[in-house]
């Protein structure tokens, strides 16, 4: 009976996690390590690994030109939308930090863009930037064909995806701000600071732990855009927005080079992995808690 | 007016006068803090216009006629409101079966994956067995992983199973997370060890102990999850662009892309459409608000 009762107990915790450790095994691990696989080797258009050819896949894309600026503009594509969706989720935490009538309302607003879909957001902005009738043209008087101009496409897109991302940035900021301590400020105004001093000296070092989760995040989740590619741009004009998910996309769905799409792919997996490896080494030297 | 008075009867000070000086000085602050006020809220609404601006606009055009749209004036705001774009998007494409498809969709794996990261979290929480550690850390592992650096693979998957194109294939990939796991396991390492002790000598088994004391102990972060879960399931786009082909198993995302074509006519008919596919995510946000910031963030910032 005892030992009965010892060997279901050892077996019972597995029971527990068995679900979730099938869907990953298959939908996870499996194809983590099939997509290694696939990028070494020449696939048919049913996406059967036919020839090993070794790392030449790699080898091909770093000697395309087309892949370079598919990692550049990715590069650009990132720096812009986490730079302008981490500012406007904490201008927006700041304008919400001390409580005034209709709060409640404005938090709701400035956390809202976390529930639209890239799909549905990108197709609003579409008609927003419509050369003729969208609603930037006409507020700023301009005559700007905004998704067909290589010069303005990504700026485009990437604000899209900033837009998207400032909702959730308004949550973690705001939850940063509400945990600094109140009364550093209440000090620092005896100490006679101004509210610019008190930003820079006080809230922006108090925010520095949620600022660095945020931003890894942030990083991240920009690597990963593609629906509003799919709609707006397609990755044109002139492959000016072709954002590595894109680029994948295309290469396997539209060339059936599966076996390039995966080197792509596992090239995605290693930026990711490093820029997180190197942030996470950063953050024990850099931030104070 | 009171300093004046203040000023004149300086030499014989009566406890009134005091008073007096005492509410003016308040009232400045008063002054001072109401002028601090207006200045948040003037701030707000501008900021807040801009963030919503998007929404707004699609809200006003999906109600206006869509000769009223072509005009290089300035029409911010239907002029003649109709409900037209509405019907003829309802009748254009079959949208009402995308966001019934969505609704099962994204309600199945809501449901699911509550119950497999519970459990999985549970087992990490309150259990003892060999490799615990290391299969933990795998989980957190696969955070690390982009769905998108595995989608091809998945794709050639469940083409291999033979469900592409059904439901299942929409639901099974999204049926647990990683993420699930270790807010539930957040959550369940804040409680004493002899909660689970006392319930297993009073011979609660585990299940038992699962769904009669810990599910009702976790509303929060059940809540936060099953509000996060659900949005992002019903604003899924590339794998069921990838794995659906027939209309008829479309989700709302891939079936409003159906109405999204450059022909003049129909962009009151899609934002309207879009408005419609927007509305049910927008709504369970609102009402799950405060579910989500409660469940996911007070762990969150504590560390």
């Amino acid at each position: 009976m005892n030992q009965k009762k010892a060997k279901s107990g050892r077996i019972e915790p597995y029971l527990y996690i068995v679900p979730s450790f099938i869907l990953f095994a298959v939908f996870l691990f499996y194809p983590f390590f099939k997509t290694i696989y696939l990028s070494l080797y020449k696939t048919n258009k049913m996406g059967e690994a036919k020839l090993f050819v070794g790392l030449q896949n790699y080898i091909d894309l770093f000697q395309s030109s087309s892949f370079y600026n598919s990692l550049a503009v990715t590069l650009i594509f990132v720096v812009i939308v986490v730079t302008v969706s981490m500012l406007l989720g904490l201008i927006t935490a700041v304008l919400c930090n001390r409580t005034f009538p209709g709060i409640r309302a404005f938090s709701t607003a400035y956390a809202l863009p976390m529930a639209i879909a890239s799909s549905s957001a990108a197709m609003i902005f579409q008609i927003m930037l419509h050369p003729t009738i969208g609603i930037i043209n006409k507020l700023f008087g301009t005559d700007i064909n905004w998704l067909n101009d290589p010069n303005t496409a990504l700026i485009c897109v990437a604000i899209l995806t900033a837009w998207l991302n400032s909702g959730i940035n308004f949550l973690y900021f705001s939850a940063g701000l509400s945990s600094i301590d109140e009364t550093i400020y209440e000090r620092a105004s005896v100490d006679g600071a101004n509210g610019v001093q008190k930003f820079f000296n006080l809230t922006l070092p108090g925010l520095s732990p949620i600022m660095f989760y945020t931003l890894v995040v942030n990083i991240i989740q920009a690597f990963q855009a593609f629906g509003q590619v799919k709609i707006l741009t397609e990755g044109g004009p002139n492959d000016t927005t072709n954002l590595i998910v894109y680029s994948i996309y295309r290469d396997a769905f539209f060339n059936y080079r599966f076996g390039s799409a995966a080197a792509q792919s596992v090239i995605l997996f290693l930026i990711v992995m490093v820029i997180t490896l190197i942030m996470f080494r950063l953050e024990k030297r850099g931030v104070k808690y | 007016m009171n300093s004046t008075a203040v000023a004149e009867n300086t030499n014989r000070m009566s406890k009134e006068e005091l008073l007096e000086l005492k509410e003016a000085m308040n009232q400045k602050a008063m002054t001072k803090k109401r002028i601090k006020t207006a200045t948040t809220i003037v701030a707000n609404i501008m900021v807040a216009f801009v963030v919503l601006l998007p929404l707004l606009y699609a809200v006003s055009i999906a109600f206006m006629p869509s000769g009223e749209l072509f005009t290089t004036d300035w029409n911010l705001l239907p002029k003649n409101p109709t409900l037209q774009n509405f019907k003829d998007a309802l009748t254009k494409v079959p949208l009402l079966r995308f966001i019934g498809n969505s609704f099962l969709v994204a309600g199945c794996i809501t449901i699911g994956q509550i119950i497999s990261c519970s459990l999985a979290a549970f087992s990490f929480s309150f259990l003892e067995f060999k490799g615990k550690g290391i299969l933990f850390m795998l989980v957190m592992a696969t955070m690390m992983v982009p769905g998108e650096a595995t989608i091809i693979s998945n794709y050639l998957t469940v083409g291999q199973m033979g469900i592409l194109d059904t439901y299942p294939v929409l639901i099974l990939p999204y049926l647990t997370s990683a993420m699930g796991i270790f807010l539930f396991r957040q959550f369940y390492m804040s409680f004493p060890a002899s909660l689970y002790e006392s319930a297993k000598l009073d011979g609660c088994t585990n299940l038992r102990f699962i769904w009669k004391i810990l599910i009702p102990l976790t509303k929060s972060a059940i809540g936060a999850m099953a509000v996060y879960t659900f949005i992002n399931a019903w604003n899924m786009y590339m794998w069921p662009l990838l794995v659906t082909g027939s209309d008829s198993l479309r989700t709302v995302q891939i079936g409003i892309s159906m109405l999204n074509s450059v022909d003049s006519q129909s962009i009151t008919t899609m934002i309207a459409g879009v408005v419609m596919v927007i509305i049910p995510s927008i709504s369970i946000f609102i009402i799950g608000q405060k579910q989500l910031i409660r469940g996911m963030f007070s762990g969150a910032v504590k560390g």
